[in-house]
């Protein structure tokens, strides 16, 4: 909601600037969005009267205009606008001017034709379409006819006034008025604040003979009519027009205005029909029935149900209630009865109305936060007092009235010892009591307690809490003192599994992999890849889009996703890895269950070539080295083994493994299947994918002390052949198993697969080191051993030794 | 000529080929010439046995002192000689140490993994536990007990991702607030949590927008909780990701789940508070929600609101990394662009 700076003071004492008054209002009461003067960058802009209009001889729709701007001689400007005539008053930008959007505008000419200076539309000083009015739309504004040539037009047309624009929080619905905000404001200054009360003149019949209200007081609590009659349709005085396009609503014309005002004024939306179109003299409010249809004010047209709540007269429904009026019965230039509607209607209904037909007005949005039941009759009173004013009605005798439930005030006991105890203050009684009746509270003392009862203005206030924050903002928070929370002492410690998930992510940047974050809502497709376990898939109900509307079962595909985001901006070297949860469904469950898990992934070089050494694509044996140092570093206490697994449809059959610890799968590793890769637009890459949570469950070692011997360590080399199917597992199983007491470690040294091997063989070469703990050992006692695991591995895997 | 001349003149012709020797050669064959088995030393020390027997010692000391005085002799010019070998060599070793170290494989944490992070450490120094959540939260958790019943106006379901009508993407990581509190036993001490994780909106993604974000919730539970106490925490907390010089100001706000409400704002990071377009010239930055837990909030929970209450804020750490880093588009951090990635690398 704008509101009118100008308009604050007509009511408040107040020597502040705009933008102090908009800090105050933030850091008191609500957010605001900006401070607007209108006039502010814009620069010689004055009224011009238009002495003289000709036709531009080489253009059929430009005028050759003299204008009189208050200087000696008159301006030439040449006006392309289509009402442009001789007589107006009207905005001309001065040479050397500056308009809307900081555009300067100088003397020029047009199709020959010297032109000094613009004829302006609103628009063209800064007023947005919505605001301008209809007349004025597609042309020239044209200025009252007691406008001085030469004046600034700033003060016309309320352009210095300074609106500042609350943007308000759902609980604050008082707010959205400038009754509310100047009640508000006289507590935050504490200054005394007078509200107009209307004052209407009832000179008309009774209004009992001419219109009946049948209203459900469950939907409409409160339900009011007044009926104006002999209203002349004219524009809005300048004033009220003013008031409206500065609050960003248009003017249309008088009776339409006035309802706008007051609901700016009050808060209380209003809604005024063409009386003359009624069928019959009765008004009902009740929910639709199916089938109806009604086309309201903006030509939308509606198909009701049961669940809507509509204004009919004796045939149909005429609005829909506290969203938007019907179109028969809006008011038009003929309008001469109006029946000005007040309501209240219950805010659920309205909030669910608006989204359902996709209608969120100013009322509906009043509606929606609840509004001053208390204060519906002041409301139609003023509007009915504005159109004897302003359109000559003559306001018949009376209120029509279908339902006036009006709540209780709320009546709320609240301690000073509480008050001091939330908020961690001193304050004194006193000053409480003070805070609580400048917002317009009652408050009745005995000792230290208090019974604070609660204008019905403020809705959003039913408990002890809600007080606090009454006096909490008034007093001001940065008044609070400012403390730590004592007491109780309690440990703060991260959990097993947490220090885990940190020790994960610190294993694999030591190892050099980035964290990712990817997104967990996936498509269809991508959510059931790289699975590991069997799942149901889980869809979101409305997703915004194909590309997030599953649920991940794998972490791989967002990194695949990231490598493909690289690779399409050329970053071609990509190590990545991700912790984040798979979300797996049992059939006949709606809510699915969450894993931890850990991926990798890599492509390009792990090590860019540099000047001193060549890049090195990345390998299987990468990823694999990658794995190995990471569950290295988790400490599990049991084998990890690999074993080759050729069935996962989006992994290389020859080249992924799936990673076992004790037998019992937790991951997988190995290249992306090239058809897969294709598919993402990306190279060869390697991924892996692990059950975290599988992890932290796993009995882990303890790090223990191990002697380092004092004693060296004999070495031996052995090379062999052995046939392709043979695995370095089994080599080096098979050597740990028969190498004997001393056998420390075997180590891999050489591969060698080349032409100088018979086809159907390999050629592996190992380093067995051997070392005794506790003497020096001979060198006899080596060999015996060696050549036992010679033989071994000659027998039982037909070896032949090199 | 006595022994002992012939001592002397041994002795300096001795320290004269020493000194002229060039190379480590030479200096071994100045060795092995003076002081070997067939040298002029032990020639002249043969000749001792015709000297009488007071005579002898004397030769005898006097013939070791030379002996040793050459020996050093030489130890010494081996060593010059060796250095001069050793620099030389060195000086041909010599490499342009502006050229690039080799390059090591090495990750960084994701930046919003670091400011998360950091206000875990933060609060656990605290005495806070870290918990976290289911992601598919139930809306009794993310909704109802939150004191967001099923029909309240600041539920629009076209913030929500739902799976079923009780099934959803959690929207914030407020939940662990009432799962936490249904299960907290406070004989054993005032519950001090924050909960860290991802959250969802049915947003569509721009530079200010994602479907997928993080927030961190805090809560403190006990006896003598106050609202001075959160303003205490808040600046504790800002002070330590952004710095001592950024103040923090409480202003009303409003959530369902707090009463009273505040938003907190920081001085703002581009100006240091004189106002600038950033801040709209305020010079404050708007960073986080927070405020006194709801009574109903803890009712729900089955905890007496008439004997305990404290406190609840939510942070957004993606918030919070885009103002501290300046980063300008939300999305960066869920494309995973290793250019961007790598760019947050200050460890401490
Ligand atoms: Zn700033």
């Amino acid at each position: 909601m704008k509101i009118s700076y100008n308009w604050i003071k007509e009511y408040l004492d107040l020597d502040v600037k705009p933008v102090d008054l908009a800090e105050k209002i933030e850091r008191t009461s609500v957010e605001v969005d900006d401070v607007v003067t209108p006039s502010e960058g814009l620069k010689k802009i004055v009224v011009g009267h238009v002495l003289s209009v000709e036709a531009h001889p080489d253009s059929d729709h430009l005028h050759i205009c003299q204008v009189d701007v208050g200087e000696d001689e008159p301006l030439q400007i040449v006006c392309g606008a289509p009402n442009i005539a001789k007589g107006q008053m009207v905005i001309v930008a001065l040479p050397g001017s500056r308009i809307a959007g900081n555009v300067k505008i100088k003397k020029s000419k047009m199709r020959g034709i010297p032109s000094a200076g613009m004829i302006c539309a609103l628009q063209e000083i800064g007023f947005s379409d919505d605001v301008v009015p209809k007349d004025y739309v597609d042309g020239i504004y044209v200025l009252p006819a007691d406008a001085t040539p030469g004046d600034d037009v700033y003060d016309y047309l309320g352009m210095n006034d300074s609106l500042i624009d609350l943007d308000v929080t759902p609980n604050r619905g008082d707010m959205l008025s400038l009754n509310g905000t100047l009640r508000d404001l006289a507590a935050i200054y504490d200054k005394p604040v007078t509200l107009d009360q209307p004052e209407v003149k009832e000179t008309g019949e009774a209004i009992a003979d001419q219109l009946t209200i049948h209203a459900d007081a469950d939907l409409a609590p409160q339900y009011r009519m007044r009926l104006v009659k002999q209203v002349k349709i004219t524009p809005s005085p300048m004033w009220l027009q003013i008031r409206l396009w500065n609050a960003g609503y248009r003017p249309i014309n008088n009776v339409v205005d006035i309802t706008n005002y007051i609901m700016l004024k009050y808060g209380q939306p209003l809604h005024a029909f063409d009386y003359d179109k009624f069928a019959g003299q009765d008004v009902y409010v009740r929910n639709a029935k199916a089938g109806e249809k009604l086309t309201t004010l903006d030509e939308g047209e509606h198909d009701l149900d049961d669940h809507d709540i509509v204004i009919a007269d004796d045939q149909a429904p005429i609005a829909l209630a506290g969203v938007m009026g019907g179109l028969t019965t809006s008011i038009t230039d003929e309008t001469t009865t109006v029946a000005i509607e007040a309501a209240v209607f219950e805010h659920d209904h309205i909030r669910k109305a608006a989204q359902r037909h996709n209608l969120h007005t100013d009322a509906s949005q009043r509606f929606e936060r609840g509004i001053n039941r208390a204060g519906v009759q002041d409301a139609l009173d003023a509007a009915a007092e504005m159109m004897t004013d302003l359109a000559d009605g003559v306001v018949q005798t009376g209120t029509a009235v279908g339902s006036d439930n009006v709540p209780e005030p709320a009546v709320i006991p609240l301690s000073l010892t509480h008050v001091n105890a939330v908020l961690g203050t001193t304050l004194e009684l006193a000053k409480v009591v003070h805070i609580l009746e400048s917002l317009g509270f009652t408050v009745a003392t005995a000792g230290e307690d208090m019974t604070v009862t609660v204008p019905i203005r403020r809705n959003d206030i039913h408990i002890p809490a809600d007080l606090l924050e009454e006096i909490a903002r008034i007093y001001g928070y940065d008044e609070l003192p400012t403390t730590l929370p004592t007491g109780r002492m309690t440990m703060g410690t991260l959990t097993s599994a947490q220090k885990l998930m940190r020790a994960t992510r610190h294993s694999l940047e030591g190892l050099g992999l980035n964290q990712a974050i990817s997104y967990a809502l996936t498509t269809a497709d991508k959510a059931k890849m790289f699975m590991m376990q069997p799942s149901a898939e889980t869809d979101l109900a409305w997703p915004m889009s194909t590309d997030h509307a599953v649920l991940r079962m794998n972490v791989v595909t967002g990194l695949l996703d990231d490598i493909a985001y690289n690779t399409a901006r050329k970053v071609k070297d990509v190590a990545l890895y991700e912790q984040g949860r798979v979300f797996y469904r049992e059939d006949g469950n709606d809510r699915p269950s969450e894993e931890e898990h850990i991926a990798g992934a890599i492509t390009g070089t792990l090590m860019p070539a540099g000047w001193n050494q060549p890049a090195k694509d990345v390998d299987f044996y990468q990823i694999k080295g990658i794995v190995a140092a990471y569950l290295k570093d988790m400490a599990i206490n049991g084998d990890v083994t690999y074993e080759a697994n050729a069935d996962m449809p989006e992994m290389h059959p020859g080249r992924t493994a799936d990673i076992l610890v004790h037998g019992h799968r937790i991951g997988f590793m190995g290249q992306v299947h090239p058809t897969i890769a294709k598919k993402f637009k990306i190279g060869a890459t390697y991924v892996f994918e692990l059950n975290l949570q599988a992890i932290i469950d796993m009995p882990k070692q303890e790090n223990q002390y191990d002697v380092i011997s004092r004693y060296p360590a004999i070495t031996r080399d052995i090379a062999m052949l052995v046939p392709d199917e043979v695995t370095n597992d089994q080599i080096v199983a098979l050597i740990e198993k028969r190498g004997g007491a001393f056998l420390q470690s075997v180590k891999l040294f050489d591969v060698y697969d080349g032409v100088k091997v018979p086809k159907g063989k390999k050629s592996l070469a190992y380093t067995l080191t051997y070392q005794d703990k506790h003497e020096t050992l001979v060198d006899d006692a080596v060999t015996q051993a060696f050549e036992k695991v010679e033989k071994r591995l000659q027998d039982d895997l037909g070896a032949e030794i090199r | 000529m006595s022994l002992k001349d012939k001592l002397d003149e041994l002795h300096q012709r001795g320290l004269a080929e020493i000194k002229k020797s060039t190379d480590l050669k030479d200096v071994n064959q100045v060795r092995v010439s003076l002081l070997g088995k067939k040298g002029p030393i032990t020639e002249v020390l043969r000749g001792m046995r015709d000297l009488d027997a007071e005579e002898r010692p004397k030769v005898g000391a006097f013939a070791n002192e030379i002996r040793d005085d050459l020996t050093a002799a030489l130890t010494k010019r081996r060593e010059e000689l060796e250095n001069a070998v050793l620099n030389a060599r060195l000086a041909n070793e010599t490499i342009d140490v502006t050229l690039p170290g080799t390059p090591v494989a090495k990750g960084e944490p994701h930046v919003i993994q670091q400011i998360i992070d950091q206000i875990e450490d933060l609060f656990l120094g605290m005495g806070y536990q870290v918990l976290s959540g289911p992601e598919v939260e139930e809306d009794k958790y993310n909704f109802e007990m939150m004191n967001l019943p099923k029909n309240h106006p600041a539920r629009d379901m076209q913030d929500t991702f739902y799976i079923t009508k009780e099934i959803l993407m959690r929207t914030q990581t407020s939940p662990m607030q009432a799962r936490t509190l249904e299960k907290h036993d406070f004989s054993q001490g005032p519950l001090k949590m924050i909960s860290p994780g991802v959250v969802y909106r049915r947003d569509t993604d721009d530079p200010t927008h994602s479907h997928q974000f993080h927030q961190v919730e805090g809560l403190v539970i006990d006896k003598h909780i106050t609202m001075a106490d959160l303003k205490g925490t808040l600046q504790v907390l800002a002070h330590e990701l952004f710095g001592d010089k950024f103040d923090v100001r409480l202003r009303p706000s409003y959530f369902p789940f707090t009463e009273p409400s505040v938003e907190a704002d920081i001085t703002c990071f581009n100006c240091g508070g004189k106002g600038c377009n950033v801040c709209k010239n305020t010079g404050w930055i708007e960073v986080l929600g927070a405020g006194m837990v709801h009574p109903n909030v803890l009712k729900m929970a089955g905890v007496d609101p008439d004997v305990y209450g404290g406190f609840a804020f939510g942070v957004g750490p993606d918030r919070f990394a885009m103002l501290k880093y300046g980063v300008d588009d939300i999305r960066n951090f869920y494309l995973n662009d290793v250019r961007f990635l790598t760019q947050f690398t200050k460890k401490g």
